[in-house]
């Protein structure tokens, strides 16, 4: 059992930091803010979420997994008001 | 594997650094200041040092860099004037030169280290028993080194006096900062009232946790400044005019307190900021309570800046 935890550990885990690479690469290289904000979301809701399901069977507790699952949910709604904040901003100056 | 991510870190910080310290634009030097800051956070936990780490994470990351990103939006208009003076030739090789010096001492004293490196930490753990409280780096604060937490707690308050100097005559005494009136339907206050509460909670606790885990006064009172000033900016609250007496009282309240159980102190256990037998964890969490609303207060006041509008009595 604790096998398969760990596989699904390092798949979960994975996954998110391709995420996160996915939503760098996609923030140097596409060509204008809103879809720039696109590929960051992808990396902050995905990956970090990836990043959190994958570390659950590790926590020692279960408060701490809970204050896992609390980080993300947090970091989900930070993410979606600055990128909707951002958007704002980039579409009043787009005119 | 851990090595590799650890050199890693330590070679992005490094990077940061020069970055922050080369590049000429103010706005790319404070965000890379403020990355250089999480940074640092993760080479602290790295380094088995939680309480460094949130602090670092809460006033190194996250407050300097509103002020300096605040400063820096201040000074665009000068910078676009081209009014940024460059020092000349010789000064900045002097400065690179002093700077090398320091960093080459430094690292000759980490490197000739020895093994276990020198430190009080034995004292600090054998002495912690007589503080009552669990978290050797409260106890560090708040009673082996108290002194120092007590003129931290000053230099903040000379700093407000320095940011209040530079109000206008006809401003003074009035609300600091400006005045933010957004949609109170609009995102920015819908993110302040989901977040406010949350944040609040999670200042207590970082505050009360800190006497037996990583913790305590400072980043909890960050915390809940930062708190404050969603609140601010998203307009649903103003700063409080800075004649209020409350606001004074507030303001010194922590540090006078902190004062006061120093000379008791000095009276009962016969120095300066000595607890009485007994009664240390009692006066430890005194003070840590009496500073949280001084230092939340203080952090605030810093970041919204002078008081620039008319006092209205």
């Amino acid at each position: 059992m604790s096998f398969v935890l760990e596989i699904f550990s390092i798949i979960a885990v994975s996954a998110g930091a391709f995420f996160f690479l996915a939503g760098t690469v996609g923030l140097l290289r596409f060509p204008d803010t809103l879809s720039r904000l696109h590929a960051l979301t992808k990396a902050d809701n995905l990956g970090l979420g990836l990043v959190v399901l994958g570390l659950l069977p590790r926590a020692d507790s279960l408060s701490a997994a809970l204050k896992l699952i609390c980080i993300w949910l947090l970091a989900l709604f930070a993410g979606a008001i600055v990128s909707q904040l951002t958007a704002q901003l980039a579409s009043a100056r787009r005119g | 594997m851990i090595q590799i991510v650890n050199c890693s870190v330590a070679l992005l910080v490094l990077l940061l650094a020069i970055f922050t310290t080369v590049t000429r634009k103010v706005f790319a030097a404070s965000f890379g200041f403020i990355a250089y800051g999480l940074l640092l956070t993760l080479v602290w936990v790295q380094l088995g040092a939680p309480d460094v780490a949130l602090t670092e994470a809460a006033i190194g990351g996250g407050l300097t860099g509103v002020l300096l990103v605040g400063s820096a939006s201040r000074l665009r208009q000068s910078e676009a004037d081209g009014g940024v003076e460059r020092p000349g030739l010789p000064a900045r090789w002097i400065a690179a030169v002093a700077a090398a010096i320091v960093a080459a001492a430094l690292a000759l004293c980490v490197l000739a280290w020895t093994e276990p490196a020198p430190g009080l930490a034995p004292q600090t753990a054998a002495s912690m028993g007589a503080t009552g409280v669990g978290n050797p780096i409260t106890a560090v604060l708040l009673a082996f080194r108290a002194l120092d937490t007590l003129l931290e707690a000053i230099v903040l308050l000379f700093a407000i006096v320095g940011v209040w100097s530079l109000a206008p005559d006809r401003a003074w005494g009035g609300r600091p900062g400006r005045a933010y009136r957004s949609d109170p339907e609009g995102l920015l206050a819908y993110a302040a009232r989901v977040l406010a509460p949350i944040g609040i909670v999670v200042g207590i606790y970082i505050f009360w946790v800190g006497a037996d885990h990583p913790g305590g006064k400072f980043q909890g009172a960050t915390i809940l400044a930062a708190m404050w000033l969603l609140l601010w900016r998203a307009g649903l609250t103003d700063a409080p005019p800075i004649n209020r007496r409350w606001l004074r009282l507030t303001l010194v309240g922590g540090p006078i307190v902190f004062v006061v159980i120093g000379f008791l102190g000095a009276a009962t256990a016969g120095a300066f900021l000595a607890y009485p037998d007994g009664y240390a964890k009692p006066l430890i969490l005194a003070i840590e309570w009496a500073l949280l609303p001084s230092l939340a207060l203080t952090l605030f006041l810093l970041v919204v800046g002078a008081p620039q509008r008319l006092a209205t009595g």
